[in-house]
């Protein structure tokens, strides 16, 4: 008798334990109030939206945002496996141009060109080449919340003091050159990313392949990672950090770089263009010190990365219609107006409204770089970036779904080969392998 | 001469004890600076405390994720403990044939990597409809715990003396007044310890939580990477957060330190 | 007559053991119904998974492909570097902290002042949270920048060492080695502590040195704390994944099994694949557990036995 009604009794728990669950999984979303998760990456302009987002929620009485950053690979993965999965938990989402048009081809993605077509939102004055690359068949899935392309950038008095000079369109060479010669004890050369992930270290990495003639790919989808050309871009890589890098490259991505830019540990810096605005803003040590070029290249005539940051809004969320509104907001013209006058003209995010370029205040905050990044973002060929031709469209990543996982393993296997726990071509023809199955799954 | 030797022990033990202290000390330390000392080299130890950190932290709404982090650990412990103690007593006071079989199997669900059936587990929770729940986490939580629960309290139960238990079932005491009457005060301690360190163990848990949990039921533990900021200084409000967040567990694991050897030396202590 | 009554209350006796037994199972029941629903479940469904080409970021196309995956997992050969980092980290962060541990139980064994301060402060790290711990040691103490460890090399005259790009094996273990010591430490003392203070003062009377006393008397009865906490320690640190999520993402050799099937599972989002991969870690595991449990388990069944 007993051991059933014991049986009983925890049958009853387990069944309130449920209950609870089923319950509590009711209730949100219930009431009035809507609550939208955000999530995003960890970079400056984001920050700078979340310091902001009090104004949109005064706006907009009953909807409140709630910011989930993260390091970009952690974003990354929450993301993706979120959508893919049509969980639905998060009601806006950061995801880059690389992401875009494959998941937006997916049916993931919310539909956005109705929402966007308001007179006051002037979707025209999009950056076009941007957002081009955020349709597929004439259907917008994502608005950029910042552009960018890459340019060096460095500190003119460490290279003065050293006798050093570089042109607008300098070489690979004579930025090595310059690297070595200004490098001290205290000061290094250059800062590269080194941390292993497709987004961190292949992006740049990619755009010095793509200039020294490799690629990930030929026409035919054949991997070509242990090609002579990559080999070569990598080992130039590798030994630029080596001769003149930043200390313990493996640590470093943007905002590495960044701080040690700042803080004048590094002599110059090759990454993205959104950078500038951080390095010109009014607490910055070396702002009016920095001077800007387009990326090095060896043999392109350009070799800057196209990409941005963009907000959508996945197909699952309950949220739809909050969600939009919260989108329009952040890439309003009203927004770039708000940082502004909030936050100071020269963390207005850059590259992603025309109308940005012709703010007389922004004009004036970004004079050293505001002209430099549209003529590059203008100038890069995302059709066929390197040497050869490319059967996908994109500059410093492969537009098919595995490369985020190509590119992971790859980045990984060099930045041991930066460690010097293993040879470049070591490292490249284990990529090889990797990238070829990838490319197998093309054809 | 002993007197010298005796006090270079005492210095030498400090010493380590100094250096295995110094980054939670420097923890504590930092999170009271302003990011500018917090992040400066040579590092500063005298500096006027700040506490914008804190109030970075209070911005950002980390009462919340706290909030998240005390339910799953209390309710998870709950759950172990209803679970475990019955588990115990029959394991030890009843035992059946079975029973090395049974305590295998729990000792193996511990051994498995969690991390083999995560996307499934993710998947199930997706299609229940309770990805970023908090009671769905603390059931994991409860499953994790559970096997190690029932191995410490066993010991614990079989410490009962088995004349007690007797002389009570010869007495014709039910099962219901043996338990609660007789073997529970003398294991009291026991299931406290079990508890303190289920607790502690859902509490500092990173690696379920980052993946089942997106922001209604996030904990604190993922939440503290989001400080790593990306432009710049971020060391001051970084230690801020993790000391918050870990000084719950710090304080209990202070406090309670006799119950801590007790549950990790499984009831081998007297 | 005499007969009947035998039969009849060895009747009542064999039903009150049948009435015990039924008991008994209805206790465990519960507990391991829930076992079993929160952890085989979800690796029946995996084993299923398994046997799918499933790939996240191409929804359109599944299907069932038999054993492709597994296929797919012996050939990218990524498994067998996963599990030497797994045992490597494991075993050396098991051994220092139980060999650093030993050492400062002993020192704690002590009368001195501030005994209890200083054991509080020294169990610290193992209270503290994996995560903090792990972001805590990345940025303020390894980071090349404004980390300690960087300046104090550098303000005793070293090079400062680039630790997570040239070491970030040995990162891992220095941080474990420091949050396992203290729990290492607290379990072996309080063996320490559990010596009956008669035979030591025998043996001290008998002539013994400290030493001898050390090696014959107190090493053989910590033998089985030692034991507990080998066997404790082994089972948290096989999963561990805070400080190579955080510090490494698995680079230069830190790629243990627990990260590689997150890895496979949320960055590789191929489903088929990752739980290929899930399936054949946990048969690896269940090898190496069985091997290494069966023999440890006695600790639990002669320790716990009554």
């Amino acid at each position: 008798m007993l051991s059933k009604k014991r049986v009983i009794t925890f049958g009853a728990m387990l069944g309130i334990s449920a209950l609870a669950l089923s319950g509590c999984a009711a209730s949100t979303g219930a009431g009035g109030d809507v609550t939208l998760t955000l999530a995003t990456v960890n970079n400056g302009n984001m920050v700078d939206m979340e310091s902001l987002k009090g104004e949109f929620e005064a706006a907009n009485p009953g909807i409140k945002v709630n910011f989930q950053v993260m390091e970009e690979g952690d974003l990354r993965s929450a993301v993706t496996a979120d959508v893919a999965n049509a969980a639905g938990q998060y009601d806006i989402v950061t995801i880059g141009a690389y992401e875009v048009p494959q998941w937006g081809a997916n049916g993931w993605l919310t539909d956005l060109t109705e929402g966007l077509n308001d007179g006051s939102y002037d979707v025209e004055d999009i950056l076009p080449p941007v957002r081009s690359a955020l349709s597929v068949d004439g259907k917008q899935y994502a608005v950029p919340f910042y552009g960018e392309s890459s340019i060096l950038m460095y500190n003119k008095e460490i290279l003065d003091a050293a006798g050093q000079k570089l042109s607008k369109n300098p070489t690979w060479q004579e930025v090595a050159a310059v690297a070595k010669a200004v490098k001290t004890d205290d000061v290094a050369g250059i800062c590269l990313r080194g941390k292993p992930g497709w987004g961190d270290l292949f992006a740049p990495l990619t755009t010095v392949v793509q200039t020294f003639g490799g690629s990930w790919y030929d026409m035919n989808w054949d991997a070509q990672v242990n090609s002579p050309a990559f080999v070569e871009a990598v080992t130039f890589y590798k030994n630029l950090l080596d001769e003149a890098g930043q200390p313990n490259p493996v640590d470093y991505s943007f905002n590495e770089c960044l701080n040690a830019l700042k803080e004048g540990k590094v002599a110059m810096w090759y990454d993205a263009s959104v950078a500038a605005s951080f390095l010109e803003a009014d607490d910055s040590p070396v702002k009016g010190k920095l001077a800007y070029s387009h990326a090095p290249v060896v043999k392109t005539k350009e070799s800057g990365w196209l990409w941005s940051w963009n907000l959508a809004v996945p197909a699952n969320t309950k949220n739809k219609d909050a969600a939009i509104k919260f989108v329009k907001w952040a890439t309003s013209k009203e927004y770039h107006n708000l940082v502004g006058t909030k936050l100071g003209w020269s963390k207005v995010p850059p590259g992603a409204r025309i109308s940005t370029y012709s703010i007389p205040e922004y004009k004036e905050a970004s004079a050293a770089y505001g002209p430099i990044t549209l003529e590059v973002m203008n100038a890069v060929n995302p059709v066929q970036p390197g040497v050869n031709p490319q059967p996908w469209v994109g500059i410093q990543y492969v537009a098919i779904p595995e490369f985020q996982e190509v590119g992971n393993q790859v980045a990984q296997l060099v930045a041991d080969a930066i460690a010097g726990r293993t040879t470049v071509k070591e490292a490249l023809d284990k990529g090889q392998k990797i990238a070829q199955v990838a490319g197998d799954a093309q054809k | 001469m002993r007197k010298l030797k005796n006090s270079l022990i005492t210095s030498l033990t400090w010493l380590i004890v100094i250096i295995f202290f110094f980054p939670v000390f420097w923890m504590f330390i930092n999170a009271f600076k302003s990011e500018q000392d917090a992040s400066a080299i040579p590092p500063t130890l005298i500096f006027e405390p700040n506490f914008s950190g804190f109030q970075r932290l209070m911005d950002r709404g980390m009462a919340d994720y706290l909030l998240n982090s005390l339910t799953s650990s209390v309710l998870s412990t709950l759950i172990v403990l209803l679970l475990a103690i019955p588990a115990a007593y029959a394991l030890s006071i009843r035992p059946i044939k079975k029973i090395q079989d049974v305590l295998f199997f729990f000792i193996s669900t511990r051994f498995l990597p969690a991390a083999a059936s995560l996307l499934p587990l993710y998947m199930i929770f997706k299609s229940l409809g309770v990805l970023d729940n908090i009671n769905a986490l603390s059931l994991v939580y409860a499953a994790m715990n559970l096997p190690i629960a029932v191995w410490m309290m066993r010991s614990f139960f079989n410490e009962v003396p088995m004349e007690i238990v007797e002389a009570a079932q010869i007495d014709g005491a039910n099962f219901r007044t043996e338990l609660i009457r007789i073997v529970l005060p003398i294991v009291l301690p026991g299931i406290a310890a079990v508890a303190l360190i289920c607790f502690i163990f859902s509490w500092n848990e990173y690696f379920l939580a980052t993946l089942l949990t997106t922001s209604d039921a996030k904990t604190a533990p993922p939440f503290l990477a989001s400080f790593v900021d990306g432009r710049g200084l971020f060391l001051g409000v970084l230690s801020a957060a993790s000391m918050v967040a870990a000084l719950p567990v710090l304080i209990a694991g202070w406090i309670a330190q006799k119950q801590l050897v007790r549950g990790l030396a499984m009831g081998a202590v007297k | 007559m005499t007969t009947q009554t035998t039969a009849k209350t060895s009747v009542v006796k064999v039903e009150t053991q049948v009435k015990k037994a039924r008991l008994s199972r209805a206790l465990i029941l519960p507990a391991l119904i829930f076992s079993i629903v929160l952890t085989q479940i979800p690796f029946l469904v995996t084993i299923y998974f398994s046997t799918l080409e499933w790939n996240l970021l191409k929804p359109t196309e599944i299907k069932f492909t038999w054993f492709d995956n597994y296929v797919a997992v012996f050939e990218k050969g990524d498994l067998l570097p996963a599990t030497f980092a797994t045992i490597g980290i494991t075993s050396l962060a098991v051994v220092f902290s139980v060999v650093l541990g030993l050492f400062l139980a002993v020192l704690l064994d002590r009368k001195f002042r501030g005994q209890a301060v200083a054991r509080t402060l020294l169990i610290t790290p193992f209270l503290l949270m994996p995560a903090a711990a792990s972001l805590i040691w990345k940025h303020s103490m390894f980071d090349s920048n404004v980390g300690i460890l960087s300046w104090l090399t550098e303000a005793l005259g070293g090079t400062p060492i680039q630790w997570t790009t040239d070491l970030p094996f040995l990162v891992v273990v220095i941080m474990l080695t420091w949050q396992y010591t203290p729990f290492m430490m607290l379990i072996l003392l309080a063996g320490l502590q559990s010596q009956t203070p008669e035979v030591l003062e025998a043996a001290a009377v008998d002539g013994a040195s400290a030493w001898k006393t050390f090696r014959w008397i107190t090493l053989p009865h910590l033998r089985q704390y030692v034991e507990i906490a080998v066997l404790l320690g082994t089972i948290m640190l096989l999963q561990v994944f805070d400080p190579i999520a955080i510090i490494t993402k698995g680079t230069g050799g830190t790629k243990t099994l627990s990260y590689l099937l997150y890895e496979r599972a949320f960055v590789g989002l191929n489903v088929g694949e990752a739980a290929a991969y899930g399936v054949v870690t946990v048969l690896l595991t269940i090898v190496v557990a069985t091997v290494a449990l069966r023999s440890l388990f006695k600790v639990f069944i002669e320790g716990g036995q009554r």
